[in-house]
């Protein structure tokens, strides 16, 4: 929804100017953007957040440790796995216990099924109609049916595996601390294997298509931060490493990234201590693992152009296709060496401790910390979404893209700069513990 | 020249939500492009930037009330829209977000946001109800989407949907489940929960929690009564009724009755 001040006007070389959205469309949640120009330089670019806070931390104190994975779930109707892992991963830290085999790999599966859902939503639902003009996918379908009902079936899919391990794929009622209340059957999951062929086949397209969008020229320097595994692309696990020298564990997250709450934004924006704005998402893993991509993945991105590194966010679009390829096939190796395992899941017992974990969120880095007492109830719980993260860039390239830009109608400026934001593919109720733009003119 | 009959306007409303249950509609994977056919879907910022003036034929009201701002917004949604349906917890009862109903919201502001003066909110999380008269109500944390087109489809034939408003158990005998309460002594919420998930948790060996809120004319106490013989403990009867569905009457009566 556009509220446009000059609506109509043609470029001017004006010198001063405001460009704003009221209300973002096509991201999750509610949010805006400004910017003000005065002297054909830009002052100030924000990202205002109004969605309104939820409080999650302050009523999970005095909930049972075996509450978090369903409650935080509510965080996000879009990535609820990603809460239900960071949440679980962090409880079984609390009470040393670590769940491996099997029920390890479920989990990843079942990770899979949200990257695959809520990838192919933003690359053809809520992105790609940008780079073509289009306001919405419906539109698109009408020009594109082919291309449209393609990702409506790659989506289904990704649905389909959160559905089969999950129970459903909004809110999924099967995961739990320790691992599932029940395990799907061999025959349950060996009855995908034929449409994640065909999925494969499909992501495989979704990246040549990708690569043919039009791309502005906007390389930007980020400090990547995503986690990183000896033996896999991350997701439930791994080291927090950034590409200036970053190196650590979960349980020093804190002592490295910092919050700080601003006025135009009910969520918090995350920075790395003493330096500033990192980048967490898509682009970061792929950055920071490309080494730990399948073949497939890595000759995919070859022929669509990517390099080892892509600093480009409008491409980022790109790079979540390679990573639905990897997750589509990362899925069917699962699926074809499960066995099911004789418990749904291993017993957790409480302790008083403290346990902290990050999983990668289709968006990015998503960090737990909960402490608990003997009995299991929760006394202390801090969230960092991925959006709180990425903010600061955000902002960041805005200012950037606008500065760049300034010889843009009024129309143009601010339909990409609402582009820019939507590259981040925020999620706003998510960062509101969190999204509003406005580009403003003097 | 035959007249041209002019599509029904679909919109989509945001307050306090996930974005869960509006995921909904986009999740309809296979009949999304038939449902853009049948409606024009006017107003829906998850998915387009379009958004075409009101009045609007349906509006689907996503979230629960909790700032001064949204307490006003929704009077204007109520005066653009014909046929107001609020979708899931957050909008049928306050959500998730109302256990701020039962403690204190400075405490929790604070406890979130170092400043909590930049932080507009209200003392309670409402149902949409609670603010204006509310045409049909979707229950459940999300809704079920095959609901969600039963009552598009309803409203477009002009007939009345059929959502039905019996529990949780009665789902589970037609799925031929054993009962996981009187087999196994797992507590279950089923037998007070509206039905619409298809007696979810159940088939996964685990007591439902109470997604859909209270059914019909449910008897929480007895229910409570039930849990204690199987010895679960005051503090998490309470915990378990005050859930996704905290604020609804009865369940929130039930939760207060085994507060310390």
């Amino acid at each position: 929804m556009l509220t446009l001040n000059h609506s109509g006007r043609r470029a001017r070389r004006m010198k001063s100017k405001i460009i704003k959205v009221d209300y973002l469309a096509r991201v999750e949640g509610e949010g805006g953007l400004y910017v003000r120009i005065k002297d054909n330089k830009v002052i100030e670019a924000k990202l205002k957040i109004f969605e309104p806070p939820r409080f999650f931390e302050g009523f999970l104190r005095g909930r049972k440790f075996t509450e978090a994975p369903d409650i935080t779930a509510r965080i996000c109707g879009i990535c609820p796995v990603a809460y239900q892992m960071s949440s679980s991963h962090a409880m079984e830290t609390a009470c040393g216990v670590t769940v491996g085999g099997q029920l390890r790999q479920l989990r990843r599966l079942l990770y899979c099924g949200e990257w695959i859902e809520s990838h192919i939503l933003h690359v053809y639902m809520l992105h790609a109609p940008d780079f073509l003009g289009y306001q919405d996918a419906i539109r698109l379908a009408r020009d594109y049916p082919d291309v449209v009902n393609r990702g409506l079936k790659l989506k289904k899919l990704g649905n389909d595996i959160v559905t089969v391990v999950g129970g459903r794929e909004i809110h999924p009622i099967n995961p739990r601390i320790g691992g599932f209340y029940k395990v799907p059957k061999k025959e349950e999951l060996d009855a995908l294997i034929e449409r994640i062929k065909w999925a494969i086949d499909a992501s495989l397209e979704t990246i040549r298509w990708t690569a043919t969008l039009p791309f502005p020229d906007f390389e930007q320097d980020y400090e990547y931060v995503s986690l990183c595994h000896p033996d896999e692309y991350p997701m439930n696990e791994g080291r927090v490493v950034s590409s200036k020298g970053i190196d650590i564990e979960a349980k020093d997250f804190l002592d490295y990234f910092e919050e700080e709450h601003v006025e135009h934004s009910t969520s918090l924006h995350a920075k790395v201590k003493k330096r500033g704005r990192y980048l967490v998402g898509p682009m970061a893993r792929y950055n920071l693992n490309f080494d730990k991509l399948p073949a497939i993945a890595r000759e995919a991105a070859k022929d669509a152009g990517l390099g080892k590194t892509c600093n480009n966010q409008f491409k980022s679009i790109i790079v979540r296709s390679v990573e639905t390829l990897f997750a589509c096939h990362e899925a069917l190796q699962i699926i074809e060496n499960y066995e099911m395992p004789d418990k749904p899941s291993i017993e957790v017992k409480p302790r008083s401790a403290t346990g902290h974990w990050c999983t990668e969120a289709p968006r990015g880095l998503l960090y737990h910390h909960y402490s608990i007492d003997d009995d299991g109830i929760i006394t202390d719980a801090r969230i960092i979404p991925p959006t709180s993260q990425n903010q600061k860039a955000v902002e960041n390239d805005l200012f950037g893209f606008v500065s760049k830009n300034l010889h843009q109608s009024h129309d143009e400026l601010t339909w990409h700069c609402e582009q820019v934001v939507r590259n981040y593919d925020p999620c706003i109720s998510c960062s509101c513990h969190f999204l509003k733009l406005n580009i403003d003119r003097e | 020249m035959a007249a041209v009959k002019k599509k029904p306007k679909l919109a989509v409303w945001k307050f306090a939500s996930c974005d869960g249950c509006q995921l909904c509609l986009l999740d309809c994977e296979d009949e999304l492009l038939a449902i853009a056919e049948a409606v024009e879907i006017a107003n829906f910022p998850e998915a387009s930037r379009q958004i075409i003036k009101g009045p609007y034929d349906i509006s689907l009201v996503e979230g629960s009330i909790t700032t001064p701002h949204d307490a006003e917004r929704i009077h204007k949604v109520r005066r653009s829209s014909k046929f107001l349906v609020t979708i899931g917890s957050c909008a049928t009862a306050g959500g998730i977000q109302a256990l701020r109903n039962f403690g204190d919201v400075k405490e929790y502001t604070s406890y979130v946001y170092p400043n909590p003066e930049y932080i507009e909110t209200l003392s309670k999380s409402t149902p949409i109800a609670d603010h204006v008269f509310v045409d049909f109500e979707l229950r459940g944390c999300p809704i079920n989407k095959y609901q969600l087109i039963e009552l598009i489809s309803a409203l477009l034939n002009n007939r009345k949907p059929n959502i039905p408003p019996y529990s949780v158990c009665i789902e589970c005998k037609r799925k031929g489940i054993v009962c996981v309460m009187v087999a196994k002594g797992i507590p279950c919420l089923g037998p007070v929960t509206q039905a619409g998930c298809g007696a979810l948790c159940p088939s996964y060996n685990r007591g439902c929690y109470g997604c859909f809120g209270p059914k019909e004319t449910p008897n929480s106490a007895s229910l409570g009564t039930v849990w204690e013989r199987l010895d679960v403990k005051n503090d998490d009867i309470m915990r378990a009724f005050r859930g996704f569905n905290a604020y609804a009457e009865p369940f929130r009566k039930a939760s207060e009755a085994y507060e310390k």
